[in-house]
């Protein structure tokens, strides 16, 4: 699989690691807002397991380090759009 | 419904008369219009094992498995056809040695040729910490009954000239060796238990895909299918690698995530090796089948996918681990390869359970070990689903376990699916 990483271009996928689901950004926590066990124990062992266009963690440890959201069809293993996590978690009001 | 009892005998009266007294293994049938008391969702070795057991153990033959494609098409027919019971963990070990014993008998309980051959399988050591590792398995074997022996590397050079044994990364040390492991002919083990479950009653429906569920005041009535409605006392879901899909339809969300396990066979060759090697360091494991092929495999490729088909790299790095303690296997052409789609669970441990829906059951998370399980797998499923609890082997086997930390992580990478 070619990862078009959105700085460095078209990259190999064997220079990432992959993660799992893009929903691992969204990690509860309890000093901002009121987090159960229950949320915790949804962020770390419930998955959507999705068939179908499934939204990805993969982090770049043999190039510039940098996690990236890549959305791609677990069906077909076609990848459809790639960001950086840095952005998407801006986006969701996560991160600086 | 006949059943033709399979013997040496019947192979020569048939071999003289011209095979024409043969009849079809098992009865290929339609849906009842008046529902069934239990409905398996999934016609692979675990769904026809179940249906079998529960017919035989617990009189209940009022059963449908129905199948979306053939029987057997997916992971039985898919695997790497070893059988082991080296687990460590009490909420495995017993699980898995059960499994054992009923292989040990099943070709006499089916009357049916399994080809179940206990040639043994040989764990490699490479390391002092991976020796007191490998030991310590070992005495949970032993504790669990399951028998084991340890093999000094002299003993294993000896028998098995061809191993690197001094591979500068990984140089062999030493063995665990569980004698009564070994391989199964994996289609056969859906054929037998597809004609046993027929021949007691149970309703073999294929190309018949499960669209939904019908859940009425969280309890499920039956399901919905490609060939119509089928009502259901009871239904039991039982199709690892889909798990996610399937329960997707009644709603349910899984600590499971899916992963593409690629398998791989060798042109045919002269006998080499008479037991399974694996190369638990560099993942790699390997037997020889009757034919003559070396059957292998390795790692998962590590993403999520429903693929049935992985990509090369992994290809490369299983072929890596192979030429690593065996050389010899690069003078070999690769024959066939494919992929199987994996239930990677949270702790790298199955579920046999109930669900929060009434009448609905669910069996999966059997990451790559589930071909090995199959008939532990039906016996407990099939006792689960008749008494409505848990058989003595597969309590620890529950949905919430991570609710209530009590994972099963035999190899203790947390949860991190793909690592398992």
């Amino acid at each position: 699989m070619i990862i078009n990483h959105p700085l460095l271009g078209p990259r190999d996928s064997e220079e990432f690691v992959y993660l799992g689901s893009a929903d691992l950004i969204k990690r509860p926590n309890n000093w901002e807002e009121d987090a159960s066990a229950e949320d915790f124990y949804q962020y770390q062992y419930i998955r959507e397991n999705i068939a179908g266009d499934h939204r990805e963690l993969w982090y770049h440890e043999q190039g510039d380090q940098s996690w990236l959201v890549v959305t791609r069809n677990t069906l077909s293993h076609e990848i459809l759009n790639v960001e950086l996590a840095q952005d998407v978690s801006r986006e969701i009001g996560r991160g600086k | 419904m006949s059943k033709t009892r399979y013997s040496g005998f019947k192979v020569f009266k048939e071999a003289l008369t011209g095979h024409k007294g043969w009849e079809p293994t098992w009865r290929d049938a339609e849906p009842k219009a008046d529902g069934y008391d239990v409905v398996i969702v999934g016609g692979g070795g675990h769904g026809l094992a179940t249906a079998y057991y529960l017919a035989k153990n617990h009189g209940i033959t009022n059963v449908a498995v129905v199948e979306k494609g053939w029987i057997g098409g997916g992971n039985v027919g898919r695997n790497t056809t070893i059988i082991r019971s080296n687990y460590l963990l009490p909420g495995n070990e017993p699980f898995y040695e059960f499994s054992m014993k009923l292989w040990e008998n099943l070709e006499q309980d089916l009357n049916y040729n399994a080809m179940v051959s206990q040639r043994g399988i040989m764990n490699l050591i490479h390391s002092d910490a991976q020796r007191d590792a490998f030991i310590r398995r070992g005495n949970g074997m032993l504790f669990a009954d399951a028998g084991c022996e340890f093999i000094e590397a002299k003993e294993v050079k000896e028998r098995y000239p061809f191993l690197d044994m001094d591979n500068p990364r990984f140089p062999i040390k030493a063995a665990l060796a569980q004698p009564r492991g070994g391989t199964v002919r994996h289609d056969a083990v859906a054929w037998g238990y597809a004609r046993g479950a027929s021949d007691l009653g149970v309703d073999i429906i294929q190309n018949c895909e499960v669209t939904g569920f019908n859940i009425e005041n969280g309890k499920c009535l039956g399901v919905q299918t490609t060939k119509g409605e089928i009502k259901a006392g009871r239904v039991g879901v039982c199709v690892a690698g889909s798990s996610g899909r399937v329960m997707a339809k009644a709603g349910i969300k899984l600590p499971i995530e899916s992963h593409v396990l690629q398998a791989f066979v060798t042109e045919g060759l002269k006998p080499v090796m008479d037991n399974v090697i694996t190369f638990g360091a560099g993942h790699f494991y390997c037997s020889q089948s009757d034919k003559g092929g070396l059957v292998f495999g390795g790692d998962i490729d590590g993403y999520n996918t429903y693929a049935q088909r992985g990509n090369l790299p992994v290809v490369e790095d299983v072929c890596s681990g192979g030429m690593a303690i065996m050389p010899m296997i690069g003078r070999a052409r690769l024959l066939r390869m494919w992929g199987g789609v994996m239930d990677m669970s949270m702790d790298g441990s199955p579920f046999i359970d109930s669900t929060e829906i009434d009448e609905l059951f669910f069996n999966g998370g059997w990451c790559y070990g589930g071909f090995k399980a199959t008939p532990a797998s039906g016996y407990c499923y099939a006792h689960l689903l008749a008494t409505n609890s848990p058989h003595e082997v597969a309590t620890a086997y529950k949905l919430d376990r991570f609710r209530r930390g009590a994972m099963i992580d035999e190899k203790g990478v947390g949860a991190q699916p793909n690592l398992h």
